[in-house]
């Protein structure tokens, strides 16, 4: 690791004046891209802003917009809380159990909602939750929609300087996110979400491709018939996916029916228990 | 009277120090004004040096010195050898070209080292590291082992790669067997690569005192007398009696650290070239690179059954890799621990085998746990599932029919090795048992219904253990005996330390070892201190690889253990007015037969060192003794290992739902420590069928080179294992112990392939069994394409 100044400012403000002052700034939040990548020489900001001291971006709140609670989430809350949190639990189960799953603990305890969704790894889980689930971004300057937020690989909307403070959930009808972990890292190999929501059926998608983008083909089928069976005869195109060591585009292609198929299950198990209970909202889901 | 412990499950003496982070590893030593070592490793597979410019780094603020390969080979220092002289098929020497401590002319592989850095600060030797200017030209790269005698020539002195070309066996009569055979089953295989990954990485920390010209090596050795000599006899770092090596707590070793290191080496040098103590820590990344690697081979068998399914010959091919340079044990690996093997556990008539060692662009290839026998296991237990499927017999009872029986041994194979016990059938018997291999169908169906798909699959496995016997290694071409020593000194209050020439790393010799010492002398495992890992406090030994320990270390501590009873005997006669023969020594006391008289052994002990009423004139006063011990012969551990998985079919994913092992490794001092060792053993095995896989590229840049690409097996990925044991003690040596070490790693591969195989009703799937590869096997996309 080579030198740099640091800093940990107080409020959203001095952050982004730290970092307009800084000649190679870099935010830190959890720092599990960040801190390992400058270990290893590959990365030499001259400054490091370290996010951890800004009360704005902490928290996990609900909130009543106008007709529709939406879930808020600071962009600085680990996965571990995320993963514990009753009001995450009860609003978007989804997301606790999508936290609740990134990594090792000891990830979890260090890593943030907001540093994952910012990098925007091609296999990291929460852009996944973000654009499947069609959360709001808030930063310093604006609020975007997940489809403008995710550009490519390792690639945001976020202009220089600006800072990704809360994430907006709306809740969900129902939704179940469902994974094939890399054996060696245990990142996405390709993860899906898939969401029944008040803007109809979302399929997101990440680990397969170089950024997590929404399965069309999917979402139509599901419209039609919210069934296992209605994925039988969808591919997605091997020739969009990511191919590498650990798993050839085919076969990535092919996880993606599978495990889109497994969250449909999932979700059709929910509502059937729901059907059955009434009266007591399901809290847990199944990932496996 | 003090309680008996030999066969007991004796929590590890060692484990509170450990598991309290107060072990003291090679980098929690620390000396006053030491100084950092930081390698500039080649980024290139294969290249002449044109320049090396590192007059930046030297100028740096905080950097003590740069040193080059250029440098090494100025001092005169010898070339890093190979332990084992191989002999070809035509009678010639391999090829042992040189391997510098340092590259000065040519790179060989990538992470090999040219150059260090010497600084105050470990901060400080890395930043100038970046300075050092390597003006390379580059070479063609042959990094693929089945392309290497095609490939561009990596060294001068080995035309096509080729380093040997050896054989053993009877090839006419194995050729003639195949020939005339009812049934031959062919099998083409590829033994993956692995990348050891023991906890903690390498590290060293040298110093010299140019008063008294010693030099002293902390570091993470497996065998710090052997490093020693080959230091001093081969490279001439310094003479014998000045160069002291410790090797403190070490965290596992899996094989990489029995070798003699360009890092460890570089650092002693420049230690005593500087005059200054100088620390060097492998980062992870450098020991994905540059510690040796295990396995690598090519394989092609043929196995000749006769019409009732009894085996007639076995045909091997294989060529394996051994890398940039020859390791410090790498010829042994494919050819005496791994055509020795080709027996198994069976009466097969006719055995030949040849092996192609090469050289490739890569790091080198050395002896990873099991070495060499893993690679052997493989090939026939694969090769005799295939052979059961394809003349439909169980493959149980295919192996029944031809295993060697009690009433055969003494065993000669036809591969050089004589078996001196054993029950291979019993094991089976009970393994078979364990894992409910009758009642497997059921669960076949069971999971069928859940739409998973089951398999089990047998492996039967032998090993040769014990290294070794001198006079077979010298004969075979080893440049060392394998003897090994042990000294027992009884302190005079009667507590007792024991000084071993093996090592523990993980294994639990500081409790193995006292269990053994204290049984002899009746006393308790807790007045018994184990000491080992230090040149300066002990003569001479071998170290610990090969699942030796026990079987040869521990064998000359009884011996030694043996020797101090018997002085005992005469002090007591002494003391109590007889003669020795009319002295019994048990439970701690000698005993005049027939009478009330005694003497505890702490009585004695304090006799001999306060010889006040003492046989003066007969005996010297003290009580310690040495023991050197040398193998007559291996031992040779052997067992079943019966792997049952479950098959996602949708998306490949094995999961392995119950492992059963039953291994028969002679005399058990500590149950506990051997299931463990054997737990580890097949966590190693299974991370190799399923999991872990070394990948370079075609320029010989690896791939697979952290964490995040190689796949080590973790706690998840593995069931409950289901282990046993059955005994027929090492006949040879006074212990009775064949050693545990290794056994796990050696049996469980072909089990799991087996078993993976059987499910799919496949012919075969390639190591690692990774989830595409079963997806593919079942058929690519047969539900989209």
């Amino acid at each position: 690791m080579y030198n740099f100044n640091y800093h940990r400012p107080t409020s959203i403000d001095e952050a982004v004046k730290q970092y307009d002052e800084a000649e190679d700034g870099q935010y830190l939040a959890g720092g599990h891209t960040l801190i390992p990548t400058m270990k290893q020489r590959l990365s030499a900001p001259t400054d490091l802003i370290d996010l951890s001291g800004i009360k704005a971006m902490q928290g996990i709140t609900r909130s009543d917009d106008g007709a529709e609670k939406m879930l808020q989430i600071g962009a600085l809350a680990r996965h571990e809380e995320v993963a514990s949190s009753p009001i995450v639990k009860s609003m978007v189960p989804v997301l606790s159990a999508l936290a609740g799953g990134i990594g090792d603990a000891q990830v979890r305890n260090r890593g943030t909602l907001g540093g994952s969704v910012a990098n925007c790894d091609p296999a990291a889980d929460y852009p996944a939750a973000v654009l499947g689930l069609n959360a709001q971004l808030v930063t310093n300057r604006r609020s975007l929609d997940a489809e403008q937020f995710f550009m490519g690989m390792f690639e945001t909307a976020l202009d220089e300087g600006e800072l990704l403070t809360s994430v907006h959930f709306p809740r969900p009808e129902a939704a179940a996110y469902v994974k094939f972990p890399n054996p060696a890292s245990r990142y996405a190999l390709v993860g899906l979400l898939v969401a029944k929501t008040n803007d109809g059926v979302r399929v997101a998608v990440t680990g397969a491709a170089p950024a997590v983008f929404r399965a069309a083909a999917m979402e139509a089928a599901l419209t039609d018939d919210f069934s296992v069976s209605a994925l039988d005869s969808i591919l997605l195109p091997a020739g969009d996916m990511n191919s590498d060591m650990h798993a050839s585009a085919e076969y990535r292609a092919h996880l993606c029916t599978v495990m889109a198929q497994r969250a449909v299950a999932a979700i059709v198990a929910q509502d059937q228990a729901r059907a059955r209970q009434v009266t007591s909202e399901v809290t847990s889901e199944s990932t496996s | 009277m003090v309680e008996q412990t030999i066969g007991k499950s004796v929590q590890r003496k060692e484990d509170l120090r450990f598991i309290t982070g107060k072990g003291r590893y090679t980098d929690d030593i620390n000396l006053p004004g030491q100084a950092y070592a930081v390698f500039v490793r080649s980024a290139v597979a294969h290249a002449k040096i044109k320049s090396i410019d590192s007059s930046e780094a030297e100028s740096f603020p905080g950097v003590r010195a740069v040193l080059t390969g250029g440098q090494v080979a100025d001092d005169g220092l010898g070339s890093l050898p190979c332990g084992w002289m191989l002999h070809s098929k035509d009678g010639s020497e391999m090829k042992q070209p040189p391997h510098p401590v340092m590259a000065a002319d040519k790179v060989r592989y990538v992470g090999e080292p040219l150059a260090m850095v010497i600084a105050e600060t470990r901060k400080i030797a890395k930043d100038a590291a970046e300075l050092v200017a390597v003006d390379y030209e580059e070479l063609p790269a042959t990094a693929m082992v089945n392309q290497a005698q095609e490939g561009a020539q990596i060294h001068a002195e080995a035309p096509h790669n080729i380093c040997y070309e050896w054989e053993l066996g009877d090839q006419e009569a194995t050729e003639a067997a195949i020939a005339s055979a009812a049934h031959v089953t062919r099998y083409s295989l590829v033994n993956n690569r692995l990348i050891p990954n023991a906890m903690e990485p390498r590290a060293a920390l040298a110093d010299y005192n140019p008063g008294s010209d010693e030099l002293t090596l902390y570091t993470t050795s497996q065998n710090p007398h052997l490093a020693r000599l080959i230091l001093t006899a081969f490279v001439q770092l310094a003479p014998e009696h000045k160069l002291r090596i410790i090797a403190p707590d070490v965290g596992g070793g899996f094989g990489s650290k029995i070798f003699v290191y360009s890092e460890e080496t570089a650092l002693a040098w420049a230690a005593k070239k500087l005059g200054m103590a100088i620390k060097w820590t492998a980062e992870r990344s450098e020991s994905f690179l540059a510690d040796a690697h295990g396995r690598d081979h090519v394989t092609e068998a043929e196995l000749a059954l006769d019409g009732t399914g009894h085996f007639l010959a076995l045909r091997v091919k294989t060529t394996a890799n051994m890398g940039a340079y020859l390791s410090t044990f790498a010829s042994a690996v494919p050819t005496y621990l791994y055509g020795t093997l080709l027996a198994g556990q069976y009466k097969t008539p006719n055995i030949y085998v040849e092996v192609d060692a090469v050289f490739t662009n890569t790091a080198p290839v050395d002896a990873y746990r099991g070495a060499g026998r893993p690679e052997a296991t493989y090939v026939l237990e694969r090769i005799v599932n295939l052979a059961a499927v394809e003349l439909n017999i169980d493959p149980v009872e295919l192996r029944r029919r031809n295993l060697i029986q009690p009433g055969d041994f003494p065993y000669q194979t036809p591969v050089a090795l004589e078996y001196d016990t054993g029950d291979y059938e019993a094991s089976l018997n009970k393994a078979l048992e364990r894992a409910g291999y009758a009642d497997f169908s059921s669960r076949q169906e069971e999971a069928r219904s859940r739409g998973k798909l089951r398999g089990i699959g047998v492996s039967c496995y032998i090993e040769a253990c014990g290294l070794a016997p001198s006079r077979m290694a010298g004969s075979l071409g080893a440049g060392v005996g394998l003897w090994e020593s042990g000294e027992v000194r009884v302190n005079p209050t009667g507590s007792v330390t024991v000084l071993t020439g093996t090592h523990s790393h993980g294994q639990g010799h500081e409790t193995t070892f006292a269990q053994l010492v204290a049984s002899k002398f009746g006393i308790s495992v807790d007045d018994v201190e184990v000491v080992h890992g230090d040149t300066g406090k002990l003569d001479f030994g071998l170290g610990t690889y090969g699942s030796r320990s026990l079987a040869v270390g521990g064998s000359a501590l009884s011996k030694a253990a043996d020797k101090v009873i018997e002085k005992g005997y005469k002090i007591a006669a002494h003391l109590l007015e007889t003669e020795r023969d009319k002295i019994d020594f048990d439970d701690g006391e000698f005993r005049v037969r027939d009478s009330n008289q005694s003497k505890t052994f702490q009585e004695i002990a304090f006799a001999a060192y306060v010889p006040h009423d003492y046989p003066s004139e007969e005996l010297e006063p003290g009580l310690s003794e040495k023991a050197f011990y040398d193998p007559v012969n291996f031992t040779y551990p052997a067992g079943t290992h019966i792997c049952e998985v479950e098959i996602d079919p949708e998306t490949g994913k094995v999961e392995v739902v119950r492992f059963t092992v039953v291994d028969d490794f002679g005399t058990i001092i500590n149950p506990m420590i051997v299931e463990g060792q054997v737990h580890g053993g097949v966590a190693q095995g299974l991370g190799q069928a399923l999991l872990e896989n070394c990948v370079y590229d075609e320029a010989g840049q690896l791939q697979t080179g952290s964490y995040m690409d190689y796949a080590m097996p973790r706690a998840d990925d593995l069931p409950a294992f289901s282990v046993d044991t059955t005994v027929t003690p090492c006949t040879h040596n006074p212990v009775g112990a064949k050693g545990c070490g290794e056994a796990g790693t050696i049996g469980s591969p072909p089990a799991v392939i087996n078993a993976i195989t059987q499910a799919l009703g496949i012919r075969d799937i390639s190591m690692p069994a990774t989830p595409e590869k079963v997806w593919r096997a079942l058929g690519a996309g047969r539900a989209h394409v």
